[in-house]
C-alpha cells in the first residue's frame, strides 16, 4: 500500500517584497528581484508553493574594509574601489544583488560626508543593473543624515535601506517612503520586538510589502540556533496569518561568519582545523545553509567561494522534482 | 478568537424594522461600527418576522457589502435564504446553522461544499438540546463524521454546544466548557467550535460581566469564535488577551490592537 503523506494546510503565506525598479519602473536596474511569498515552510515544496528563489547580496564597503587577511586575500585588489568591487561580484561572483555597506561615513573613521556617500552609492548604481541594499556605518546621528540623502539622491531606485530599530525608526522609514524605497526592520533576536517595530513601521503608512524583516543572527558556534529559532517561530507565525510577522527575512550571514575565531586564524595557531583558505568559507556557507532552512529570503554574504557553494545549495533546494 | 458581531439581526428592534422597511442605514451603521470594534465576521439574520426571508436575506447581504468587505455569517433556519445568500457573498462566507438532523445535514453540507463556505454545526437534533457534555459531544461526533462524508475540510466545521442562559438552566453551563474540550478529540485536524456568547447572560442584569468572564473560561476550554457583542471594549480586549496568553498569536506590545484591526 503506497504510504500518504500528512500534509500541513497553512492559513497564510509570506509577504513579498520587490528590490530595484527597472526602467519602465521609474529606475534604471536592468533587473527587479521579488523576496518572499512562501506558502510553506522553507523548501517544502509539496505543502505549499515557494515561488521565488532566496537571493544572495554580495557585500561591498565604501572604503577599504577592516576584514580579516585571508578574506581580502580572496577578494583581491578590488576591496580599494567599491565600483569596481560590485562590478566583479556581479560579472564574476553572482551577486544577485549588492549590499552596500556606508562604513565611511563613520565619525570616527572616515567621516566621509552624506554628499560623498550618496555619490558612492550613484556610481555603483551607475555601474552595475542589480538591485542595491544600502545600510549605514551604524552610529545613529550620522546615519541619519546620511540616508536621508542617499534616499533622496536615488529617487524610484528601490533601494532596500536599512536599519530601522524600535528605538530610532521614523527618519530612515520617511525617506524611504518619500522616496520610494524599502526599509530593513532589524530586531535583536526578539520575535515581539519584532512584531512590534513592524507595526510601528506600518503605522507611518508603509506598507507591508516595503519592508523586509532582519531578525539578527548569530554565526555558525556563535548562538545561530537562537537566530534560527527566532525565524522559525517568525515563518510559523506568518503561514497562521500574522501579517506583521510575514515580511521576508534578510540575514548579515558574512559579518557573523567572518567573526568566529574559526573562520579567520591562522593554520600556525590551529594546526588541527584545516586549511585556512577553505575553512573561512566553509564556516560562512555553512552559516548561510542553517538560515536557508529557518526561512531567510536575502543572504548578505562576502566571500566569492562561499556564495558559490551557496547558490548550488539554493538551486538544489529549489528543485521541485 | 474570531469574533463575529451579532447586531446585524432582525430581533434587535431597529434591525427587524430596518429589514421590513427596507432602509438600509441602521444595517450599514452597524457593519461599520462593529468593524471598528473588531469584529471579523458579521453575522447576517432577517429575524423572525420578515415575511419573506430569501429576498430579505439578499437584500441584507448586498447593503452590507455596499459598506463592509468583512466576511458574513449567513443566519437563518430557512437554507434557501441562506443559499441566495451565499451566491451574492464576495468572500467566502459562514453559515449559520445545521443541527445533527439527517435531512438538514443532507441539505446543508454540500451547499457549504459547494459555496466554499465555513459551517456551524448545533449539539442539538429533533430531541432537542441535551443536557450534558457527553450527548454534546455524541451530536458533534455526528456533524463530523458528516463532514467527512460531504467533504467539508474538518477546520471548516464550527460545533456550537449550544450555551443556554445561566439564570435559566445554570447546570448546562460548565458542561457546555466540557464540550468545547472534548470536540477537540473527535478529530486530527480537529473541527473548530463557536458559541452564542451574549446567550448565557440573556436576562441577567449584568450581562457583559457574565459575558467577558465565559468568552475566558471558554477561551481556556479551546473555542475558537464567539457570536458577541464586537462594541463591548473590554470584552474584545479579553478576547485578544487570551489569544497572547494561550501563546495562538505572537506578543507584541500592541496585541490589541493588532487583534482589532487584522
Amino acid at each position: 500500500m503506497a504510504v500518504q503523506l500528512l500534509k500541513e494546510r497553512y492559513a497564510s503565506e509570506v509577504g513579498t517584497v520587490v528590490l530595484g525598479a527597472t526602467k519602465e519602473q521609474g529606475g534604471t536596474r536592468s533587473v527587479s528581484l521579488t523576496v518572499g511569498g512562501e506558502a510553506a515552510l522553507p523548501f517544502q515544496h509539496y505543502e505549499g508553493s515557494i515561488p521565488n528563489r532566496p537571493i544572495i547580496a554580495i557585500e561591498v564597503t565604501d572604503v577599504e574594509p577592516n576584514w580579516p587577511e585571508p578574506l581580502k586575500e580572496a577578494l583581491g585588489d578590488v576591496i580599494k574601489d567599491p565600483v569596481a568591487w560590485a562590478k566583479k561580484c556581479v560579472d564574476e561572483w553572482g551577486a544577485d544583488a549588492i549590499y552596500v555597506k556606508l562604513d565611511g561615513a563613520d565619525p570616527d573613521g572616515a567621516n566621509r560626508t552624506p554628499e560623498e556617500c550618496a555619490k558612492t552609492v550613484k556610481d555603483i548604481l551607475a555601474a552595475v543593473g542589480v538591485p542595491l541594499i544600502v545600510v549605514g556605518c551604524g552610529d545613529v546621528e550620522k546615519d541619519h543624515e546620511v540616508m536621508v540623502k542617499v534616499a533622496e539622491e536615488t529617487a524610484g531606485e528601490k533601494l532596500l535601506m536599512g536599519v530601522a530599530e524600535q528605538e530610532n525608526y521614523k527618519s530612515l522609514v520617511a525617506a524611504c517612503l518619500g522616496n520610494g524605497h524599502s526599509v530593513i526592520a532589524r530586531s535583536p533576536l526578539d520575535i515581539n520586538i519584532c512584531k512590534q517595530l513592524n507595526i510601528l513601521i506600518s503605522e507611518m503608512n508603509m506598507p507591508t510589502d516595503r519592508i523586509v524583516i532582519d531578525p539578527m543572527i548569530a554565526g555558525l558556534g556563535y548562538g545561530i540556533e537562537y537566530g534560527y529559532s527566532i525565524m522559525e517561530r517568525g515563518r510559523m507565525g506568518a503561514l497562521q496569518g500574522d501579517k506583521m510577522l510575514a515580511m521576508p527575512m534578510i540575514c548579515t550571514v558574512g559579518f557573523e561568519a567572518w567573526r568566529a575565531k574559526e573562520a579567520w586564524a591562522s593554520e600556525a595557531d590551529f594546526p588541527g582545523w584545516g586549511a585556512q583558505k577553505d575553512r573561512g568559507p566553509a564556516w560562512e556557507a555553512m552559516t548561510a545553509a542553517a538560515l536557508l532552512q529557518a526561512g531567510a529570503n536575502i543572504l548578505c554574504m562576502r566571500h566569492p567561494q562561499a556564495v558559490k557553494a551557496v547558490k548550488k545549495n539554493i538551486e538544489q533546494l529549489m528543485e521541485t522534482k | 478568537m474570531i469574533i463575529i458581531g451579532e447586531r446585524i439581526n432582525g430581533m434587535f428592534k431597529d434591525i427587524g424594522q430596518a429589514v421590513a422597511e427596507r432602509n438600509p442605514k441602521p444595517l450599514q451603521e452597524w457593519a461599520i461600527k462593529q468593524k471598528e470594534g473588531g469584529a471579523h465576521y458579521l453575522d447576517i439574520n432577517t429575524g423572525p418576522s420578515c415575511d419573506d426571508r430569501v429576498a430579505g436575506m439578499k437584500w441584507m447581504v448586498e447593503v452590507v457589502q455596499e459598506v463592509s468587505d468583512l466576511p458574513l455569517v449567513l443566519d437563518s433556519t430557512n437554507y434557501d435564504a441562506i443559499e441566495a445568500g451565499l451566491e451574492l457573498c464576495k468572500k467566502p462566507a459562514m453559515i449559520n446553522s445545521c443541527p445533527a438532523e439527517r435531512p438538514k445535514i443532507e441539505r446543508v453540507f454540500p451547499m457549504a461544499v459547494k459555496h466554499n463556505a465555513k459551517l456551524i454545526g448545533l449539539t442539538m437534533n429533533e430531541k432537542g438540546i441535551p443536557k450534558n457534555a457527553e450527548n454534546r459531544v455524541a451530536l458533534a461526533m455526528e456533524l463530523v463524521a458528516a463532514a467527512d462524508e460531504f467533504g467539508l475540510p474538518m477546520e471548516d466545521l464550527f460545533i456550537d454546544p449550544l450555551i443556554l442562559p445561566v439564570n435559566v438552566a445554570q447546570d448546562h453551563v460548565p458542561e457546555v466548557l466540557e464540550a468545547i474540550r472534548q470536540v477537540k478529540f473527535l478529530a486530527d485536524p480537529a473541527p473548530k467550535t463557536v458559541l452564542g456568547l451574549s446567550n448565557v447572560s440573556q436576562k441577567s442584569p449584568d450581562r457583559s460581566l457574565l459575558n467577558r468572564t465565559y468568552l475566558a473560561m471558554a477561551a481556556a476550554c479551546g473555542l475558537d469564535a464567539a457570536i458577541a457583542d464586537a462594541n463591548d471594549d473590554a470584552l474584545m480586549e479579553i478576547a485578544a488577551s487570551t489569544e497572547v496568553l494561550l501563546n495562538q498569536s505572537i506578543y507584541c506590545d500592541s496585541y490589541v490592537k493588532v487583534f482589532r484591526t487584522r
